[in-house]
């Protein structure tokens, strides 16, 4: 016994082993980085200087009355909202008809795939892409505007703010919808058949079985979405950044904080300090708001799984 | 009777409507590359004079103008490449070799460095980047591929994903079997573990590839070189004022980024989409 437990450490010593190059990546590339981020707001790097001194919370307080945080981060969420309400009612649409078996819908997949495609492809690329489709004076959109739907001059959208938040949260839902459409189906294809079947014996039409039994089911799946895609679009900067001008014009409109984070550090006046505040403040209030919708999540998780026991006793009684 | 017919018109209209919005989806996802790939074969005066949908026979004057501006596509497509393939190979490895030793092996220390794992999966990369690029100036890394590369060997979700693929195929029986054979700890990940973990492997190869190839923010603050830059960079050139006019040599620049993908994609599509749902949804 005694020289199994002495085999059994002799070989967790591997494991040990094993796990020393992410370790030691992590510390390196990941860790102090993050811990030399919050060093640096608490310091005053900037310009051309190579050390600092800690000076405090000044860049904090420096952010909290900067109206042009402020406008970053409401830029950030007015983009993210407009691409992420349609992606999901739309992406919701699409996968309640497209996993209806009784529909024996064609081409499925190649839409599927299709649709996905656009998610793949490299953001620099894609914001590049539509500078161009959407360019003034000569752009296919303005083409097409001035050829088929009687426009009288070409229209200048990267001078119009609301028209360029459009156009980022268009350019967000274009690369995103597929990806939350496969992500929703596979959820709806795991609902477990036998719901549906009592479901129609008790005389549920299509409608009502979505709106009671898919929907419930879904609602998990749909708060998680939620949650990474206000992460992710919290972080948003290719597309924006590259769109326009680099500063998130005209006139700020479409600068998120991850692009006046850049802006900060690395163009005018390289004030490390004050970006690495601006990227902490950002994360701060992406917590604050994920901690949010985690707490409603929870308040309405009892209420989901009462539905979900209730429709299962439901289908039981229904089977009997 | 009448009821059935009726159920059945319904139907009809149903398929009808849900056909259009395919369509017209579908075509809202390809339109704006189909343009793309249209535009990058017409010259200036073709282009200023509308849109069409078949490609015109100015590629190669395009793709002169193009490289003619310092768009060195080769030699970006050769970086690019280089940082990709390593920085995707170093993912997946240490990935499945972390994943492993916390699924197997039972040592001190195992749960902190899972919760780790976690916490990162959740943690924004923004929030370390200010600090990340000063602290590759202190040791001198900027303009260097390493920051590129080297980082993917902890990557948290891809050792998620790994542990929950091994946790459902790969039992303690099997790796026991092994040892009795007298197989070392090491030879057993490479030769056993490694095959048996292919399919997830081969998956998150995708990912981490593209992810890697698509990576702008990074390469484009850390790299200063031009003969370093990668084909992300290139494409970020195209917004300047040497290409004003050229339009099609703006779309072919573009086009030439993205082919690479859309023909990888066309290949690997089963695979991408049946990958993607792999990990999110558990049953």
């Amino acid at each position: 016994m005694g020289k199994k437990v002495g085999n059994q450490m002799r070989l967790n010593k591997y494991g040990i082993i094993f796990c020393i190059p992410f370790v030691a990546v992590f510390f390196i590339f990941n860790f102090w980085p993050t811990i030399y981020t919050f060093l640096l707001s608490f310091g005053d790097l900037r310009g051309l200087k190579v050390d600092f001194k800690l000076i405090g919370l000044e860049n904090f307080q420096k952010m909290v009355n900067d109206k042009y945080f402020w406008g970053a981060v409401g830029n950030t969420f007015i983009i993210w909202g407009m691409n992420f309400a349609p992606q999901l009612g739309l992406a919701l649409l699409f996968a309640i008809w497209l996993t209806d078996v009784k529909l024996h819908l064609k081409g499925k997949n190649l839409f599927r795939a299709l649709f996905y495609m656009p998610n793949l492809l490299t953001a620099a690329s894609v914001a590049i892409l539509y500078r161009s489709i959407f360019g003034y004076p000569i752009g296919p959109i303005n083409q097409m505007a001035l050829k088929w739907f009687g426009a009288e001059q070409a229209y200048n959208f990267f001078r119009d703010g609301w028209a360029t938040r459009g156009i980022v949260a268009f350019i967000q839902w274009w690369m995103w919808c597929g990806q939350t459409l496969i992500l929703l189906m596979a959820a709806i294809t795991s609902i477990s058949p036998s719901l549906y079947e009592s479901a129609v014996i008790d005389g549920a039409n299509d409608w009502q079985s979505t709106w009671s039994i898919t929907i419930p089911l879904l609602r998990p799946m749909m708060f998680y979405m939620l949650v990474t895609s206000m992460v992710g679009g919290m972080q948003m900067f290719d597309i924006p950044f590259l769109l326009t001008g680099m500063h998130g014009e005209p006139a700020f409109k479409i600068r998120t904080t991850a692009i006046y984070m850049y802006n900060m550090a690395f163009q005018g006046r390289n004030d490390y300090s004050y970006a690495a505040a601006v990227s902490i403040g950002m994360f701060i209030i992406t917590m604050i708001l994920a901690a949010g919708i985690n707490y409603i999540t929870s308040e309405h998780a009892p209420r989901v799984k009462r539905v979900t026991a209730a429709d299962a006793n439901a289908a039981k009684a229904g089977a009997k | 009777m009448t009821e059935y017919k009726n159920y059945k018109s319904q139907k009809v209209i149903k398929s009808t409507i849900i056909y259009a919005f395919m369509i017209i989806f579908g075509l809202i996802a390809i339109v704006p590359v189909w343009v793309m790939l249209i535009n990058a074969t017409r010259n200036t005066p073709e282009i200023n004079e509308g849109l069409s949908l078949l490609p015109s026979v100015h590629a190669l004057y395009n793709w002169k103008v193009l490289t003619g501006h310092g768009f060195q596509i080769w030699r970006g497509f050769a970086n690019s490449a280089i940082i990709s393939v390593s920085a995707t190979l170093l993912c997946v490895y240490f990935s499945a070799l972390t994943a492993y030793a916390i699924h197997i092996y039972h040592f001190p220390g195992r749960k902190v460095l899972w919760g780790v794992i976690m916490t990162l999966i959740m943690l924004p990369a923004s929030l370390s980047f200010i600090g990340f690029y000063q602290f590759m100036a202190k040791i001198h890394l900027t303009d260097s591929y390493i920051p590129l590369i080297v980082p993917s060997i902890a990557a948290a979700a891809t050792v998620l994903f790994m542990r929950q693929y091994l946790e459902s195929v790969l039992s303690y029986e099997l790796v026991e079997a092994a040892r009795i054979d007298g197989g070392g700890e090491f030879f057993i990940f490479n030769r056993i573990v490694i095959p048996v973990a292919m399919p997830a492997i081969a998956t998150q190869m995708i990912f981490a590839f593209v992810t890697s190839w698509n990576n702008f923010m990074t390469p484009f603050t850390l790299l200063s070189t031009k003969e370093k830059y990668t084909v992300t960079m290139l494409v970020q050139m195209l917004r300047g004022d040497i290409y004003r006019t050229e339009y099609g040599g703006i779309y072919l620049g573009i086009s030439v980024s993205l082919v690479p993908i859309i023909i990888f994609y066309a290949f690997m599509s089963r695979y991408i989409i049946s990958g993607l749902t792999m990990g999110s949804v558990k049953e």
